[in-house]
């Protein structure tokens, strides 16, 4: 039952409408209008400007808050980013007027962007340096949706906090920061790793630490206004409570639960003010972090177990209070959505390698399911070592068909760690953000720098390195398939081409990493993560202690499909020529229609357990791997792969033309490495079997999606064997799965479209069966029932 | 182009028996299976796979499972939807297995039975009606460490009965109706055979689940009830659980896909109290009773 103060605040977040703020933008241009003089070298005129920004801002508490912060003067105003990606006039006027995710746009706004920001910010923003500076096979493969820029519109972000944050105020950051610039001086290195100097990063993070204190000490003068005026006794002490706490925090090490929550919300507010980094920044392990203020608040009688479990909630909600900031273009097509992808890691193993769960654990699992919110989102990590109460528990949740927390494998996520080279201590401190990506909490600079269209790939390998919907030559040539002798040269010809635009995508990232040292170091996100005081070198310069650049492979069962459908009736069964293949791709399979029914229901497919099918995921994935992983970035870190698609499977398929396994053009692809929509149908062990083929450790994350009706979790026995299904896949060093609760509107589709749901399993009077295979009376009743349950 | 006719996902294909495979194992039977299921969690313990063995003696009036009963291949035409075209297709319900094959399939599962304390569950049809391939698939599993399960009607010959018993680890073991002259009317044999290979159980190591489907205005009646308990009192300690199977229709789509010409008998769906009463008669009686099952 939640209390009624976290009933107001969850119908405060929720009814607020996403708004666009000007608030920031207009800051940041006054800033670097009359503050910037020629001395200043840019990691100070970085940091001067966050000190401005949380200097000036309007503040806003809203009724009732118990942790306080909010990045725009209200809550869900959000703020723009010009100096990274500016918004023209049109794009102000599609946020404001799209029908899904949309952000209300005032006149006023569009006033103070017409007349102030984009006359400032026009040519001087990080996108436009950007776009100038890439190749023309760069923007070519980039317009033909080939591959996707992260950082073309957002700063590279995609990090995760440690425990530090836990252990040292502000004050005490800032005494290692002067310590280290003593060390600097009697080193006498004036200039050291890439192109920022030591010293002026150290300083620059100095002051950074410096405005966090500030801010917070503005939140603190409000509170104690607020408090004088507040007439409620109980209200006014909790005001003057909260104001004590901001004077405490971050300045000094937090002693109390509300401190640490505080804490870190005044943290989190900091990075994702300083710029957008792109995705995810949370406060990871917080199950472990906040269990010694949790123990010790009890043990000293200053909370109760439903106080904690308030303050939690109270927590919570300020993450749903801050919609991802707007984007624009194909990456608002390719993102479109209003999270920002915190993700909440609960569970997993201690630094020591022992089990983490703990009774924290349970109580946050307990705050996801009361909330349920859109943010921030959660995740179970499952180690062998953690207890099947635990993933029992988040089952409970998951089944309420919410999405909430996804699944992931703790003992893989350390494997990939060591095998990226991290100490084994990191590792296990580390876990998944985003969607399913690995990172070492707290000492790793990782990033996603943009989606790879692996099914347009193929086509255009098969059209000899030209896009055949316009008719350019984008690839290289890779000779004609009606040639091809053998399987073999089809899939030398696409390892050929993949190899291509990976050189094309990672030569891109280079200098776009370089753009980003040069023009937008981030001194606040450094003070956090280790080892960036201690190199003087800025998190987007290499300052972390393990750098890595991930490329996000898309389509893989899409491509393994369409793999297998080439061999299968052109090489190994001679049904078709490939002339004819390739006539029927053109030709998007209208005058097909037999060989599509062929392709689609009588040709072997990734996701049953087939050898014969399951083989083709194996050659894309080493291909992938081969073209991307190793290879150094401009950090001096390592590229490195993943398979997650977010909605980028959507994008993708809405640029990619018929494809070998009979999907139509401009459809979606396969998301993640789970089946293609529809083409498995031999039950979720079948389709683990078929995932697990592929080597998880050597990518860093892996997404596969698994569809269930809700009464398919009725009862504990299901859940026990939901359990064991997870500890089975994970044996497989299975990365990550996430289980779908599916509604009746599915249903409803999948009575209509049955070829796209082969897959679904609902449960029918203590039995299971697929959907496909009932009466179609039964169906009904089946829908019926979804309905009503 | 070829148009394909058979079923060819290649993984349901019919193994063939080489000269290699029959020399590395000196005795390599061939099975009749018309359906295999991964992840069934409702035919004994954990994650099981279930493999249904065609061909059955007995002609229940209630049957789900019609393509379950002839001892030979059929013939069936599958409709295929793309957009809004049908497509026809030429399947064959039943496919020769060789033991070995049928062996790699099951272990495919190993690490989730493992996980879930499952195995591999043999159903039908009547699976003792395939008495040699399933002893020496029962005798493979248990090398390898596999939970077995049976899923009978119990109406076998002894002697394959008990040795199958001797070679299985749980039986999942129907009764459907307690008096002889019923049981003959509506399942086409009588229960003499059942009922001793059932009390044989008695002495043997494999565990006893007892499956009763309750078929409204057939066997739901109280008497039925009283009959049955005495016949389970005698096995009181041996068995573990008693699943009540409510009658369900959902077979019915079989008969009209499959077997268009073919009638099947209705029934009326089980009231709720009378299910209840069974359960609670038979938890009083001692028994760990489960419904739906």
């Amino acid at each position: 039952m939640l209390t009624q103060r976290i009933q107001l605040l969850r119908k405060q977040s929720l009814e607020a409408r996403a708004c666009l703020s000007p608030e920031r933008a207009l800051l940041v241009t006054e800033f670097y209008k009359n503050n910037i003089t020629d001395e200043m070298s840019v990691p100070v005129i970085r940091a001067k400007c966050f000190e401005y920004i949380l200097k000036n801002k309007q503040l806003c508490i809203n009724n009732g808050e118990l942790i306080v912060g909010e990045r725009g003067p209200a809550l869900k105003a959000v703020p723009t980013y010009p100096e990274v990606s500016l918004h023209s006039p049109e794009d102000l006027e599609i946020l404001n007027s799209r029908e899904k995710v949309s952000y209300k746009v005032d006149e006023d706004t569009k006033r103070v962007y017409r007349e102030t920001i984009i006359p400032f910010w026009t040519g001087k923003s990080q996108r436009e340096r950007l776009m100038k500076g890439m190749s023309q096979e760069w923007l070519e493969a980039y317009k033909t949706g080939i591959f996707t820029e992260f950082q073309e519109q957002r700063a590279p972000g995609h990090t995760v906090l440690g425990d530090k944050i836990y252990k040292k105020g502000m004050l005490q950051i800032i005494n290692d920061i002067q310590q280290q610039i003593e060390v600097v001086k009697q080193q006498n290195l004036s200039f050291s790793g890439l192109y920022s100097d030591r010293l002026e990063e150290l300083r620059a993070m100095e002051i950074a630490a410096n405005a966090l204190i500030m801010y917070a000490g503005r939140h603190a003068d409000l509170l104690e206004v607020m408090a004088e005026k507040e007439t409620d006794a109980v209200r006014k002490a909790e005001l003057v409570q909260m104001a004590e706490i901001c004077r405490r925090v971050p300045a000094n090490a937090p002693q109390t639960l509300h401190e640490a929550l505080q804490y870190y919300w005044f943290v989190h507010v900091g990075v994702i003010t300083e710029s957008n980094p792109w995705d995810s920044f949370n406060p990871g392990r917080l199950d472990q972090h906040l269990l010694p203020f949790y123990r010790r608040d009890l043990a000293e009688g200053r909370i109760t177990g439903e106080k904690a479990r308030e303050l939690l909630q109270a927590f919570w909600i300020k993450f749903n209070n801050h919609p991802a900031p707007p984007k624009v273009g194909v990456t608002a097509l390719e993102s479109n959505t209003y999270t920002d992808f915190c993700l909440i890691n609960l569970g997993g193993v201690k630094a020591d390698g022992s089990d983490a769960v703990n009774e924290m654990t349970y109580l946050l699992l307990d705050v996801i399911e009361e909330m349920r919110l859109l943010q921030p989102g959660s995740m179970i990590q499952v180690s062998k070592k953690n207890p099947d109460a635990f993933v029992r528990r988040a089952l409970k949740i998951i089944r309420t068909g919410f999405g909430q927390p996804s699944v992931f494998n703790t003992d893989a996520i350390i494997q990939e760690l060591l095998r990226q080279g991290k100490d084994i201590m990191d590792a296990r401190k580390g876990g998944a953000s985003g969607c399913v990506e690995t990172g070492a909490f707290g000492t790793e600079c990782y990033i996603l720098t943009g989606y790879f269209n692996l099914a347009r790939i193929l086509e255009i390998t098969l059209n000899n390195g030209i896009d055949p919907l316009t008719g350019k030559g984008v690839g290289i040539q890779t000779g004609n398939p009606v040639d091809f002798q053998s399987f073999d040269e089809v899939l030398f010809a696409l390892e050929k081409q993949i190899r291509y635009f990976a050189d094309i995508k990672i030569e891109g990232n280079r200098y776009i990493e370089e753009l980003f040292v040069t023009h937008l170091p981030v001194p606040f996100l450094s003070l956090l993560i280790d080892d960036c005081i201690e190199k003087g070198m800025d998190y987007n310069a290499g300052g972390a202690r393990y750098n890595t650049s991930y490329i996000q492979g898309v389509g893989l069962g899409s491509l393994t499909d369409s793999l297998t459908a080439i061999k299968y009736h052109v090489f190994d069964n001679k049904n078709i020529t490939m002339n004819d293949f390739l006539s029927a791709l053109r030709d998007n399979f209208e005058s097909w229609p037999e060989f599509r029914h062929q392709l689609l229901y009588l040709t072997p497919k990734y996701g049953n357990d087939d050898d014969y099918a399951d083989e083709q995921a194996c050659s894309v994935f080493e291909m992938f791997y081969a073209a991307i992983d190793g290879r150094p970035t401009y950090r001096d870190g390592y590229f490195r792969v993943n398979l997650l698609p977010t909605t980028c499977h959507v994008y993708f398929g809405s640029v990619t033309g018929a494809l070998p396994d009979g999907r139509q053009a401009f459809q979606p692809l396969s998301e993640g490495i789970s089946p293609v929509q529809g083409a498995d149908h031999r039950g979720p062990t079948a389709v683990i079997r078929s995932a697990a083929r592929i080597d998880h450790i050597r990518t860093g994350g892996t997404l596969l999606n698994q569809k269930f009706s809700p009464s398919f979790f009725d009862g504990n026995e299901s859940l026990e064997k939901l359990t064991a299904l997870i500890r089975g896949y994970f044996k497989l060093d299975g990365h990550h799965i996430q289980f779908n609760v599916v509604s009746a509107d599915t249903l409803k589709d999948a009575q209509e479209h049955p070829e796209k749901y082969r897959d679904l399993i609902v449960r029918v009077a203590g039995y299971s069966d697929y959907f496909n295979d009932l009466g179609r009376d039964l169906q009904d009743e089946i829908i019926r029932r979804t309905e009503n349950g | 182009m070829t148009v394909l006719t058979n079923s060819v996902v290649s993984i349901l294909s019919i193994p063939i028996i080489t000269q290699k495979s029959l020399s590395n194992h000196q005795i390599s039977f061939v099975v009749l299976v018309f359906d295999i299921r991964r992840f069934s969690v409702h035919d004994g313990p954990g994650i099981r796979t279930t493999i249904f063995l065609k061909g059955c003696p007995l002609h229940c009036l209630w049957c789900h499972n019609p393509e379950s009963r002839q001892t030979v291949p059929e013939k069936y035409t599958r409709k295929n939807r793309v957009g809004n075209r049908v497509f026809e297709v030429e399947e064959q319900i039943g496919k020769y297995w060789n033991t070995d094959s049928l062996m790699k399939e099951i272990l495919r599962d190993g690490p989730f039975f493992e996980e879930s304390g499952g195995g591999v569950t043999f159903s039908g049809g009547e699976p003792l009606m395939q008495a040699g391939p399933l002893k020496e698939i029962l005798r493979e599993c248990r090398k390898q460490g596999v939970h077995t399960a049976v899923d009978t009607c119990g109406f076998a010959p002894e002697k394959d009965f008990r040795e199958v018993a001797a070679l299985c680890d749980l039986f999942l073991f129907d009764l459907k109706y307690a008096d002889p002259a019923k049981h003959l009317e509506y399942t086409g044999v009588s229960n003499d055979i059942i009922l001793s290979n059932l009390y044989s159980l008695k002495y043997q190591t494999a565990s006893l689940i007892i499956r009763i489907p309750i078929i409204p205005s057939v066997n739901d009646g109280q008497e039925n009830l009283d009959n049955s308990i005495e016949i389970l009192n005698k096995l009181k300690d041996k068995i573990i659980q008693v699943d009540l199977l409510p009658y369900h229709t959902l077979g019915n789509h079989k008969y009209t896909d499959i077997y268009p010409e073919s009638e099947k008998a209705e029934f009326p769906l089980l009231e709720v109290n009378i299910l209840n009463h069974w359960m609670l008669t038979l938890i009083k009686e001692g028994f760990v009773v489960t419904s739906g099952g």
